[in-house]
Protein backbone atom coordinates (compact mmCIF):
# COMPACT_ATOMS: atom_id res chain seq x y z
CA UNK A 1 0.00 0.00 0.00
CA UNK A 2 1.02 3.52 -0.90
CA UNK A 3 1.40 5.86 2.50
CA UNK A 4 -1.77 7.88 2.43
CA UNK A 5 0.25 10.47 3.89
CA UNK A 6 2.04 10.47 0.83
CA UNK A 7 -1.22 12.14 -0.57
CA UNK A 8 -1.68 14.07 2.35
CA UNK A 9 1.27 15.83 2.50
CA UNK A 10 1.02 17.23 -0.86
CA UNK A 11 -2.09 19.38 1.16
CA UNK A 12 -0.64 22.59 1.99
CA UNK A 13 -1.41 23.78 5.14
CA UNK A 14 -3.37 21.58 7.94
CA UNK A 15 -5.48 18.62 7.70
CA UNK A 16 -8.26 19.84 9.37
CA UNK A 17 -9.29 23.05 10.87
CA UNK A 18 -12.25 24.31 12.65
CA UNK A 19 -12.94 27.88 12.69
CA UNK A 20 -15.15 29.41 15.32
CA UNK A 21 -17.97 26.22 15.10
CA UNK A 22 -21.07 26.36 16.76
CA UNK A 23 -23.38 23.50 16.19
CA UNK A 24 -26.90 24.06 18.04
CA UNK A 25 -30.11 21.87 17.98
CA UNK A 26 -33.85 22.87 19.31
CA UNK A 27 -32.41 22.04 23.02
CA UNK A 28 -29.63 24.76 22.53
CA UNK A 29 -25.61 25.03 21.28
CA UNK A 30 -23.84 22.16 21.93
CA UNK A 31 -20.53 23.12 20.42
CA UNK A 32 -19.94 27.14 20.84
CA UNK A 33 -17.16 28.22 19.16
CA UNK A 34 -14.64 25.61 18.84
CA UNK A 35 -11.45 26.49 17.03
CA UNK A 36 -8.65 23.85 16.56
CA UNK A 37 -6.58 22.67 13.74
CA UNK A 38 -4.76 19.24 13.51
CA UNK A 39 -1.72 19.27 10.89
CA UNK A 40 -1.12 16.18 8.69
CA UNK A 41 -0.06 13.08 10.10
CA UNK A 42 -1.02 14.42 13.88
CA UNK A 43 -2.84 12.59 16.10
CA UNK A 44 -5.71 14.64 17.77
CA UNK A 45 -7.27 13.41 20.92
CA UNK A 46 -10.69 14.76 21.75
CA UNK A 47 -11.71 14.11 25.52
CA UNK A 48 -14.53 14.92 26.90
CA UNK A 49 -17.74 13.81 29.04
CA UNK A 50 -20.42 12.58 27.31
CA UNK A 51 -22.90 14.60 26.15
CA UNK A 52 -20.03 17.78 24.85
CA UNK A 53 -20.25 16.87 21.06
CA UNK A 54 -16.90 15.04 20.66
CA UNK A 55 -18.94 12.78 18.28
CA UNK A 56 -20.57 15.87 16.48
CA UNK A 57 -17.14 17.22 15.49
CA UNK A 58 -15.62 14.13 13.97
CA UNK A 59 -19.11 14.32 12.29
CA UNK A 60 -19.04 17.92 11.14
CA UNK A 61 -15.44 17.18 9.75
CA UNK A 62 -16.76 14.68 7.38
CA UNK A 63 -19.74 16.98 6.55
CA UNK A 64 -22.52 14.39 8.02
CA UNK A 65 -23.42 17.65 9.78
CA UNK A 66 -23.64 21.50 9.35
CA UNK A 67 -22.39 23.84 11.41
CA UNK A 68 -25.17 26.82 12.39
CA UNK A 69 -22.03 29.12 12.38
CA UNK A 70 -18.48 29.12 11.51
CA UNK A 71 -16.67 27.01 9.34
CA UNK A 72 -15.05 23.88 9.13
CA UNK A 73 -12.10 23.07 6.26
CA UNK A 74 -11.11 19.67 5.75
CA UNK A 75 -7.94 18.35 3.50
CA UNK A 76 -8.71 22.42 2.22
CA UNK A 77 -11.85 22.11 1.32
CA UNK A 78 -14.64 23.94 3.22
CA UNK A 79 -17.08 21.25 4.27
CA UNK A 80 -19.49 23.33 5.73
CA UNK A 81 -20.55 25.17 2.34
CA UNK A 82 -19.94 22.35 0.33
CA UNK A 83 -23.17 20.34 -1.13
CA UNK A 84 -24.37 16.94 -0.35
CA UNK A 85 -22.90 15.67 -3.96
CA UNK A 86 -19.83 17.49 -3.42
CA UNK A 87 -19.19 15.83 -0.31
CA UNK A 88 -19.79 12.12 -1.46
CA UNK A 89 -15.78 13.18 -3.56
CA UNK A 90 -14.86 14.60 -0.51
CA UNK A 91 -15.44 11.31 1.90
CA UNK A 92 -13.44 9.29 -0.27
CA UNK A 93 -10.46 10.31 1.37
CA UNK A 94 -11.75 10.24 4.48
CA UNK A 95 -12.20 7.16 6.84
CA UNK A 96 -14.70 6.72 9.69
CA UNK A 97 -14.82 3.76 11.97
CA UNK A 98 -18.64 4.86 14.32
CA UNK A 99 -18.66 3.79 17.69
CA UNK A 100 -20.37 0.67 17.59
CA UNK A 101 -18.84 -0.06 13.76
CA UNK A 102 -22.09 0.66 11.70
CA UNK A 103 -21.13 -2.62 9.87
CA UNK A 104 -23.97 -3.07 7.30
CA UNK A 105 -25.83 -6.05 9.00
CA UNK A 106 -27.27 -7.69 5.63
CA UNK A 107 -23.82 -8.36 4.12
CA UNK A 108 -20.81 -10.25 5.17
CA UNK A 109 -17.63 -8.95 6.56
CA UNK A 110 -16.13 -8.96 3.04
CA UNK A 111 -18.97 -7.14 1.34
CA UNK A 112 -18.57 -4.66 4.23
CA UNK A 113 -14.75 -3.99 3.73
CA UNK A 114 -15.26 -4.23 -0.16
CA UNK A 115 -18.27 -1.61 -0.05
CA UNK A 116 -16.32 1.29 -0.50
CA UNK A 117 -14.11 -0.57 -3.82
CA UNK A 118 -17.28 -1.92 -5.41
CA UNK A 119 -19.09 1.69 -4.91
CA UNK A 120 -15.66 3.30 -7.00
CA UNK A 121 -16.05 0.61 -9.75
CA UNK A 122 -12.68 -1.16 -8.95
CA UNK A 123 -12.38 -4.09 -11.07
CA UNK A 124 -13.40 -7.47 -8.68
CA UNK A 125 -10.07 -9.00 -9.30
CA UNK A 126 -8.40 -6.25 -7.56
CA UNK A 127 -10.99 -6.22 -5.20
CA UNK A 128 -10.14 -9.58 -3.14
CA UNK A 129 -6.86 -9.12 -2.66
CA UNK A 130 -7.03 -5.84 -1.39
CA UNK A 131 -9.86 -6.77 1.27
CA UNK A 132 -7.76 -9.71 2.17
CA UNK A 133 -5.10 -7.53 2.86
CA UNK A 134 -7.20 -5.25 5.07
CA UNK A 135 -8.56 -8.11 6.72
CA UNK A 136 -4.97 -9.04 7.68
CA UNK A 137 -4.30 -6.16 8.70
CA UNK A 138 -6.99 -6.26 11.41
CA UNK A 139 -6.12 -10.03 11.92
CA UNK A 140 -9.34 -11.03 11.16
CA UNK A 141 -9.35 -12.79 7.47
CA UNK A 142 -10.83 -15.90 8.28
CA UNK A 143 -14.06 -13.85 9.45
CA UNK A 144 -14.68 -12.40 5.47
CA UNK A 145 -17.70 -14.67 5.00
CA UNK A 146 -19.11 -13.89 7.79
CA UNK A 147 -22.37 -11.80 9.09
CA UNK A 148 -21.24 -9.04 11.29
CA UNK A 149 -24.09 -10.66 14.00
CA UNK A 150 -21.63 -13.29 14.09
CA UNK A 151 -18.99 -11.30 15.37
CA UNK A 152 -17.99 -9.99 18.87
CA UNK A 153 -18.20 -6.63 19.64
CA UNK A 154 -14.64 -6.16 19.75
CA UNK A 155 -14.01 -7.78 16.43
CA UNK A 156 -16.97 -5.64 15.13
CA UNK A 157 -14.76 -2.74 15.43
CA UNK A 158 -11.55 -3.88 13.83
CA UNK A 159 -13.92 -4.93 10.72
CA UNK A 160 -14.72 -1.02 10.86
CA UNK A 161 -11.12 -0.19 10.86
CA UNK A 162 -10.56 -2.50 7.62
CA UNK A 163 -13.30 -0.91 6.03
CA UNK A 164 -11.86 2.41 7.11
CA UNK A 165 -8.51 1.77 5.99
CA UNK A 166 -9.52 -0.06 2.86
CA UNK A 167 -9.29 2.45 -0.13
CA UNK A 168 -6.12 4.57 2.30
CA UNK A 169 -7.86 7.47 3.30
CA UNK A 170 -5.43 10.74 3.96
CA UNK A 171 -7.95 11.11 7.41
CA UNK A 172 -9.27 8.66 9.77
CA UNK A 173 -12.15 9.54 12.45
CA UNK A 174 -12.61 7.43 15.43
CA UNK A 175 -15.63 7.85 17.60
CA UNK A 176 -14.75 6.17 20.94
CA UNK A 177 -13.68 3.13 19.43
CA UNK A 178 -12.74 1.34 22.86
CA UNK A 179 -15.76 2.41 24.16
CA UNK A 180 -17.74 -0.77 26.21
CA UNK A 181 -14.59 -3.06 25.34
CA UNK A 182 -12.87 -4.97 27.91
CA UNK A 183 -9.01 -4.22 28.14
CA UNK A 184 -7.43 -6.67 26.10
CA UNK A 185 -9.72 -6.12 23.40
CA UNK A 186 -9.11 -2.15 23.89
CA UNK A 187 -5.21 -2.56 23.48
CA UNK A 188 -5.78 -4.60 20.23
CA UNK A 189 -7.62 -1.48 18.88
CA UNK A 190 -5.17 0.73 20.39
CA UNK A 191 -2.55 -0.82 18.26
CA UNK A 192 -4.00 -1.18 15.42
CA UNK A 193 -4.51 2.41 15.49
CA UNK A 194 -1.38 2.62 15.78
CA UNK A 195 -0.23 0.95 13.22
CA UNK A 196 -2.44 2.37 10.61
CA UNK A 197 -1.10 5.63 11.97
CA UNK A 198 2.61 4.21 11.62
CA UNK A 199 2.92 2.14 8.76
CA UNK A 200 0.29 4.27 6.66
CA UNK A 201 0.52 7.83 8.14
CA UNK A 202 -3.05 9.19 8.20
CA UNK A 203 -3.80 12.04 10.30
CA UNK A 204 -6.46 11.12 13.05
CA UNK A 205 -9.27 12.11 14.98
CA UNK A 206 -9.95 10.06 17.90
CA UNK A 207 -13.15 11.06 20.33
CA UNK A 208 -12.57 9.02 23.85
CA UNK A 209 -13.88 9.10 27.32
CA UNK A 210 -10.92 6.85 28.22
CA UNK A 211 -7.46 9.07 28.80
CA UNK A 212 -5.24 5.73 28.53
CA UNK A 213 -6.22 5.57 25.38
CA UNK A 214 -4.70 8.88 23.65
CA UNK A 215 -1.79 8.74 26.52
CA UNK A 216 -1.12 4.98 24.55
CA UNK A 217 -1.34 7.01 21.03
CA UNK A 218 1.30 9.52 22.13
CA UNK A 219 3.75 7.39 24.30
CA UNK A 220 3.93 4.18 22.05
CA UNK A 221 4.56 3.65 18.24
CA UNK A 222 4.73 0.75 15.61
CA UNK A 223 7.72 -0.64 14.48
CA UNK A 224 7.90 -1.39 10.96
CA UNK A 225 10.87 -3.64 11.35
CA UNK A 226 9.98 -5.58 14.28
CA UNK A 227 6.28 -5.79 13.69
CA UNK A 228 5.60 -4.88 17.28
CA UNK A 229 3.74 -1.99 19.25
CA UNK A 230 7.40 -0.29 21.48
CA UNK A 231 7.45 2.63 23.44
CA UNK A 232 7.83 5.74 20.86
CA UNK A 233 11.65 7.07 20.46
CA UNK A 234 11.54 10.39 19.05
CA UNK A 235 15.56 9.87 18.81
CA UNK A 236 15.09 7.08 16.60
CA UNK A 237 12.75 8.61 14.36
CA UNK A 238 14.68 11.79 13.78
CA UNK A 239 17.98 9.53 13.17
CA UNK A 240 16.21 7.56 10.46
CA UNK A 241 15.07 10.88 9.30
CA UNK A 242 11.10 10.54 10.12
CA UNK A 243 9.15 12.84 12.55
CA UNK A 244 7.50 10.82 15.06
CA UNK A 245 3.87 11.06 14.97
CA UNK A 246 2.43 13.79 17.50
CA UNK A 247 -0.45 13.94 19.12
CA UNK A 248 -2.36 16.44 21.08
CA UNK A 249 -5.41 16.67 23.38
CA UNK A 250 -8.61 18.48 23.58
CA UNK A 251 -10.53 18.74 26.46
CA UNK A 252 -13.96 19.87 25.99
CA UNK A 253 -16.20 20.89 28.28
CA UNK A 254 -19.75 22.65 28.20
CA UNK A 255 -19.50 22.82 24.53
CA UNK A 256 -16.00 24.49 24.50
CA UNK A 257 -12.48 23.43 24.30
CA UNK A 258 -11.19 24.03 28.14
CA UNK A 259 -7.81 22.47 27.09
CA UNK A 260 -5.23 22.71 24.21
CA UNK A 261 -2.28 20.77 24.54
CA UNK A 262 0.65 17.85 24.33
CA UNK A 263 0.30 14.61 26.64
CA UNK A 264 3.10 16.07 29.34
CA UNK A 265 0.94 19.41 29.46
CA UNK A 266 -1.91 16.95 30.38
CA UNK A 267 -0.47 15.14 32.76
CA UNK A 268 0.96 17.80 34.72
CA UNK A 269 -1.34 20.02 34.81
CA UNK A 270 -3.37 20.73 38.39
CA UNK A 271 -6.82 21.60 37.01
CA UNK A 272 -9.56 20.12 39.38
CA UNK A 273 -11.76 19.46 36.26
CA UNK A 274 -8.52 17.52 33.86
CA UNK A 275 -7.30 16.00 37.25
CA UNK A 276 -10.72 13.80 37.08
CA UNK A 277 -9.80 12.92 33.62
CA UNK A 278 -6.41 11.67 34.80
CA UNK A 279 -7.53 9.33 37.99
CA UNK B 1 -44.31 15.71 53.30
CA UNK B 2 -42.36 18.62 53.22
CA UNK B 3 -39.21 18.30 54.06
CA UNK B 4 -38.23 14.67 53.13
CA UNK B 5 -35.70 13.30 50.58
CA UNK B 6 -38.39 12.43 48.73
CA UNK B 7 -40.54 15.36 48.45
CA UNK B 8 -40.10 16.61 44.69
CA UNK B 9 -39.33 20.38 44.64
CA UNK B 10 -41.20 22.22 42.13
CA UNK B 11 -39.17 25.08 39.93
CA UNK B 12 -40.49 28.00 41.15
CA UNK B 13 -40.73 29.98 37.93
CA UNK B 14 -43.93 29.07 36.15
CA UNK B 15 -44.33 26.82 32.78
CA UNK B 16 -45.28 29.20 30.11
CA UNK B 17 -48.52 28.19 29.36
CA UNK B 18 -49.83 27.49 25.96
CA UNK B 19 -53.21 28.68 23.78
CA UNK B 20 -54.90 26.19 22.31
CA UNK B 21 -54.30 28.55 19.17
CA UNK B 22 -50.34 28.04 19.92
CA UNK B 23 -50.91 24.53 20.15
CA UNK B 24 -53.00 23.87 16.15
CA UNK B 25 -50.45 26.28 15.25
CA UNK B 26 -47.46 24.40 15.90
CA UNK B 27 -49.06 20.92 15.00
CA UNK B 28 -50.20 22.40 11.65
CA UNK B 29 -46.04 23.94 11.07
CA UNK B 30 -45.10 20.14 11.79
CA UNK B 31 -47.81 18.83 9.27
CA UNK B 32 -46.61 20.70 6.81
CA UNK B 33 -43.08 20.22 7.16
CA UNK B 34 -43.56 16.64 7.34
CA UNK B 35 -45.74 17.02 3.82
CA UNK B 36 -42.74 19.18 2.47
CA UNK B 37 -40.24 16.54 3.20
CA UNK B 38 -42.10 13.87 2.31
CA UNK B 39 -42.59 15.55 -1.31
CA UNK B 40 -38.91 16.58 -1.64
CA UNK B 41 -37.70 12.61 -0.45
CA UNK B 42 -40.87 11.55 -3.35
CA UNK B 43 -38.97 13.81 -6.12
CA UNK B 44 -35.65 13.07 -5.29
CA UNK B 45 -36.91 9.09 -5.49
CA UNK B 46 -37.47 9.88 -9.18
CA UNK B 47 -35.00 12.74 -10.43
CA UNK B 48 -32.59 9.88 -9.40
CA UNK B 49 -33.54 7.71 -12.18
CA UNK B 50 -32.35 10.22 -14.29
CA UNK B 51 -28.36 10.45 -13.33
CA UNK B 52 -26.34 7.73 -12.16
CA UNK B 53 -25.00 6.21 -9.83
CA UNK B 54 -27.85 3.94 -10.38
CA UNK B 55 -27.79 0.22 -8.72
CA UNK B 56 -29.57 -2.01 -11.01
CA UNK B 57 -28.72 -5.05 -8.28
CA UNK B 58 -30.31 -3.79 -5.37
CA UNK B 59 -33.32 -2.90 -7.44
CA UNK B 60 -33.51 -6.26 -8.82
CA UNK B 61 -33.11 -7.56 -4.94
CA UNK B 62 -35.63 -5.39 -3.91
CA UNK B 63 -38.22 -6.45 -6.95
CA UNK B 64 -37.69 -10.10 -5.34
CA UNK B 65 -38.19 -9.47 -1.71
CA UNK B 66 -41.02 -6.96 -2.81
CA UNK B 67 -42.57 -9.44 -5.46
CA UNK B 68 -41.82 -12.91 -5.12
CA UNK B 69 -41.63 -12.39 -1.13
CA UNK B 70 -45.63 -11.02 -1.55
CA UNK B 71 -47.05 -13.54 -3.71
CA UNK B 72 -48.24 -16.04 -1.10
CA UNK B 73 -50.07 -13.64 0.69
CA UNK B 74 -51.78 -11.53 -2.65
CA UNK B 75 -52.65 -15.34 -4.04
CA UNK B 76 -54.14 -16.64 -1.03
CA UNK B 77 -55.95 -13.47 0.09
CA UNK B 78 -57.07 -13.08 -4.20
CA UNK B 79 -58.48 -16.57 -4.39
CA UNK B 80 -61.00 -15.91 -1.08
CA UNK B 81 -61.84 -12.78 -2.06
CA UNK B 82 -62.88 -13.90 -5.57
CA UNK B 83 -65.34 -16.75 -4.14
CA UNK B 84 -66.72 -14.31 -1.53
CA UNK B 85 -67.86 -11.91 -3.98
CA UNK B 86 -69.23 -14.28 -5.92
CA UNK B 87 -71.16 -15.78 -3.08
CA UNK B 88 -72.19 -12.23 -2.19
CA UNK B 89 -73.36 -11.07 -5.71
CA UNK B 90 -74.68 -14.42 -6.59
CA UNK B 91 -77.01 -14.49 -3.42
CA UNK B 92 -78.70 -11.23 -4.79
CA UNK B 93 -78.64 -11.88 -8.40
CA UNK B 94 -79.95 -15.16 -8.12
CA UNK B 95 -83.25 -13.75 -6.68
CA UNK B 96 -83.80 -11.86 -10.05
CA UNK B 97 -82.76 -15.11 -11.82
CA UNK B 98 -79.89 -13.34 -13.08
CA UNK B 99 -76.86 -15.40 -11.80
CA UNK B 100 -75.70 -16.01 -15.07
CA UNK B 101 -74.47 -11.62 -14.22
CA UNK B 102 -72.10 -12.70 -11.36
CA UNK B 103 -69.06 -13.22 -13.75
CA UNK B 104 -69.28 -9.73 -15.20
CA UNK B 105 -69.80 -8.18 -11.77
CA UNK B 106 -67.05 -10.07 -10.58
CA UNK B 107 -64.78 -9.10 -13.11
CA UNK B 108 -65.39 -5.46 -12.87
CA UNK B 109 -65.20 -5.20 -9.72
CA UNK B 110 -61.94 -6.83 -9.12
CA UNK B 111 -60.13 -5.48 -12.63
CA UNK B 112 -61.10 -1.96 -11.35
CA UNK B 113 -60.98 -1.99 -8.22
CA UNK B 114 -60.44 -4.69 -5.70
CA UNK B 115 -57.60 -6.04 -7.09
CA UNK B 116 -55.58 -3.23 -7.38
CA UNK B 117 -56.37 -1.71 -4.12
CA UNK B 118 -56.39 -5.12 -1.79
CA UNK B 119 -53.18 -5.63 -3.13
CA UNK B 120 -51.99 -2.14 -2.33
CA UNK B 121 -53.06 -2.68 1.07
CA UNK B 122 -51.87 -6.23 1.80
CA UNK B 123 -48.44 -5.41 0.25
CA UNK B 124 -48.58 -2.16 2.27
CA UNK B 125 -49.15 -4.41 5.24
CA UNK B 126 -46.23 -6.29 4.75
CA UNK B 127 -43.60 -4.12 2.43
CA UNK B 128 -44.32 -0.01 3.96
CA UNK B 129 -43.47 -1.76 7.14
CA UNK B 130 -40.31 -3.57 6.02
CA UNK B 131 -39.18 -0.65 4.22
CA UNK B 132 -39.63 1.13 7.77
CA UNK B 133 -38.44 -0.96 9.97
CA UNK B 134 -34.66 -1.83 8.08
CA UNK B 135 -34.19 1.68 7.02
CA UNK B 136 -35.13 2.67 10.71
CA UNK B 137 -33.09 0.46 12.15
CA UNK B 138 -29.98 1.13 9.62
CA UNK B 139 -30.59 4.91 10.81
CA UNK B 140 -30.27 4.20 14.60
CA UNK B 141 -27.20 1.86 14.04
CA UNK B 142 -25.99 4.69 12.22
CA UNK B 143 -25.14 2.65 9.25
CA UNK B 144 -26.95 5.46 7.10
CA UNK B 145 -24.40 7.45 8.02
CA UNK B 146 -21.69 5.34 7.80
CA UNK B 147 -23.10 5.08 3.97
CA UNK B 148 -23.05 8.57 3.33
CA UNK B 149 -19.24 8.91 5.10
CA UNK B 150 -18.09 6.44 2.26
CA UNK B 151 -19.22 8.78 -0.80
CA UNK B 152 -22.83 6.65 -1.17
CA UNK B 153 -25.72 8.61 -1.48
CA UNK B 154 -28.39 6.73 0.52
CA UNK B 155 -31.40 8.15 -1.41
CA UNK B 156 -29.79 6.48 -4.85
CA UNK B 157 -28.91 3.61 -2.83
CA UNK B 158 -32.22 2.89 -0.26
CA UNK B 159 -34.27 4.68 -1.72
CA UNK B 160 -34.85 4.67 -4.74
CA UNK B 161 -34.06 1.11 -5.72
CA UNK B 162 -37.10 0.36 -3.48
CA UNK B 163 -39.85 2.33 -5.05
CA UNK B 164 -38.32 1.61 -8.57
CA UNK B 165 -39.20 -2.41 -7.55
CA UNK B 166 -42.64 -1.83 -6.07
CA UNK B 167 -43.97 0.51 -8.71
CA UNK B 168 -42.69 -2.47 -11.45
CA UNK B 169 -43.16 -5.28 -9.66
CA UNK B 170 -47.27 -4.23 -8.05
CA UNK B 171 -48.92 -4.38 -11.76
CA UNK B 172 -47.77 -7.59 -12.34
CA UNK B 173 -49.31 -8.85 -8.67
CA UNK B 174 -52.23 -7.02 -9.56
CA UNK B 175 -52.93 -9.32 -12.49
CA UNK B 176 -51.95 -12.51 -10.64
CA UNK B 177 -54.63 -11.19 -7.84
CA UNK B 178 -57.02 -10.41 -10.12
CA UNK B 179 -56.50 -13.85 -12.07
CA UNK B 180 -56.64 -16.29 -8.86
CA UNK B 181 -59.74 -13.90 -8.07
CA UNK B 182 -61.83 -14.96 -10.74
CA UNK B 183 -60.42 -18.31 -10.45
CA UNK B 184 -61.95 -18.43 -6.64
CA UNK B 185 -64.90 -16.93 -8.21
CA UNK B 186 -65.38 -19.48 -10.54
CA UNK B 187 -64.98 -22.09 -8.14
CA UNK B 188 -67.31 -20.53 -6.04
CA UNK B 189 -69.95 -19.90 -9.03
CA UNK B 190 -69.96 -23.77 -9.91
CA UNK B 191 -70.14 -25.15 -6.79
CA UNK B 192 -72.62 -22.72 -4.75
CA UNK B 193 -74.37 -21.31 -7.99
CA UNK B 194 -74.24 -24.27 -10.34
CA UNK B 195 -72.65 -21.91 -13.54
CA UNK B 196 -70.56 -23.77 -15.57
CA UNK B 197 -66.97 -22.64 -15.57
CA UNK B 198 -67.20 -21.56 -19.19
CA UNK B 199 -69.91 -19.67 -19.10
CA UNK B 200 -68.35 -18.16 -15.83
CA UNK B 201 -65.03 -17.44 -17.99
CA UNK B 202 -66.66 -16.16 -20.86
CA UNK B 203 -69.20 -13.71 -19.18
CA UNK B 204 -66.12 -12.28 -17.28
CA UNK B 205 -63.88 -12.05 -20.56
CA UNK B 206 -66.04 -10.31 -22.05
CA UNK B 207 -67.32 -7.95 -19.34
CA UNK B 208 -63.98 -6.18 -19.37
CA UNK B 209 -63.04 -3.70 -21.77
CA UNK B 210 -59.63 -1.64 -22.46
CA UNK B 211 -60.61 1.21 -20.47
CA UNK B 212 -60.69 -1.71 -17.05
CA UNK B 213 -57.15 -3.19 -17.84
CA UNK B 214 -55.95 0.52 -17.91
CA UNK B 215 -57.05 1.52 -14.77
CA UNK B 216 -56.69 -1.95 -13.25
CA UNK B 217 -52.72 -1.40 -13.83
CA UNK B 218 -52.21 2.52 -13.74
CA UNK B 219 -53.04 2.34 -10.25
CA UNK B 220 -51.08 -0.28 -8.60
CA UNK B 221 -48.21 1.62 -10.32
CA UNK B 222 -49.89 4.92 -8.42
CA UNK B 223 -50.37 2.74 -5.14
CA UNK B 224 -46.63 0.92 -4.97
CA UNK B 225 -45.31 4.47 -5.58
CA UNK B 226 -47.29 5.73 -2.37
CA UNK B 227 -46.36 2.42 -0.01
CA UNK B 228 -42.50 2.48 -0.96
CA UNK B 229 -42.15 6.41 -0.38
CA UNK B 230 -44.00 5.71 2.76
CA UNK B 231 -42.17 3.27 4.20
CA UNK B 232 -38.69 5.54 3.18
CA UNK B 233 -40.26 8.34 4.79
CA UNK B 234 -41.20 6.81 8.26
CA UNK B 235 -37.74 4.95 8.08
CA UNK B 236 -35.53 7.67 7.51
CA UNK B 237 -37.32 9.81 9.98
CA UNK B 238 -37.27 7.50 12.90
CA UNK B 239 -36.48 9.50 16.41
CA UNK B 240 -36.23 7.78 19.58
CA UNK B 241 -34.33 4.55 18.80
CA UNK B 242 -35.57 1.07 18.20
CA UNK B 243 -38.90 2.10 20.27
CA UNK B 244 -39.35 5.08 17.35
CA UNK B 245 -38.38 2.03 14.79
CA UNK B 246 -41.72 0.00 16.41
CA UNK B 247 -43.85 3.28 16.06
CA UNK B 248 -42.89 4.57 12.19
CA UNK B 249 -43.46 0.65 11.22
CA UNK B 250 -47.03 1.01 12.00
CA UNK B 251 -47.54 4.69 11.12
CA UNK B 252 -45.49 3.72 7.70
CA UNK B 253 -48.97 0.90 7.28
CA UNK B 254 -51.28 3.36 8.27
CA UNK B 255 -50.62 5.76 6.25
CA UNK B 256 -49.78 4.07 3.20
CA UNK B 257 -53.35 2.11 3.83
CA UNK B 258 -54.78 5.54 4.41
CA UNK B 259 -53.28 7.34 1.13
CA UNK B 260 -53.99 4.04 -0.93
CA UNK B 261 -57.65 4.76 -0.29
CA UNK B 262 -57.85 7.96 -0.66
CA UNK B 263 -55.84 8.19 -3.78
CA UNK B 264 -58.27 5.32 -5.34
CA UNK B 265 -61.01 7.93 -4.87
CA UNK B 266 -59.26 10.48 -7.07
CA UNK B 267 -57.61 7.96 -9.47
CA UNK B 268 -60.95 6.42 -10.26
CA UNK B 269 -62.60 9.61 -11.11
CA UNK B 270 -59.50 10.52 -13.48
CA UNK B 271 -59.81 7.21 -14.89
CA UNK B 272 -63.65 7.25 -15.11
CA UNK B 273 -63.16 10.48 -17.35
CA UNK B 274 -60.35 9.89 -19.53
CA UNK B 275 -62.19 6.28 -20.02
CA UNK B 276 -64.87 8.76 -21.27
CA UNK B 277 -63.12 11.06 -23.33
CA UNK B 278 -60.39 8.01 -25.09
CA UNK B 279 -62.04 4.80 -25.29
Amino acid sequence: MTPAAATATTNAGPAVVFDNVYLGFDEGDILRGVSFSVPARETLVLLGETGTGKTLTLKLATGLLKPTRGSVSVLGQEVSIMSERELLHLRERIGFVFQEGALFDSMTVGENVAYRLREEHVKEEEIEPRVNEALQFVELEHTADQLPSELSGGMRRRVSIARALINRPDIVLYDSPTAGLDPITSQTIISLILRLRDVYGVTALMATQRLQDGFALANFSFDKETKHVVRANPAKGAKDGQIAAATRFIVYKDGRIYFEGDPQELSGTKDPYLRRFLV
Amino acid sequence: MAGTPLQIERDASPEPKLSIVDVLVDSLKRWVASVQDYSFLSARSVKNLATGPRYFQDTLDQMDDIGVGSLPIVLISGFFIGAVMVLQTGSQFTRFGQAALTGDIVAIALVRELGPTLTGILVAGRCSSGIASELGSMLVTEQVDAMRAMGTDPSRKLITPRVLATVLVLPLLTALNDFVGLLGGCVASVFSLRLGAVEFWTRAIKALDFADLMQGFTKPMVYGFILATVGCYKGLNVRGGTQGVGRATTQAVVLASVMIIAADLFLTKLALYLGDKLF
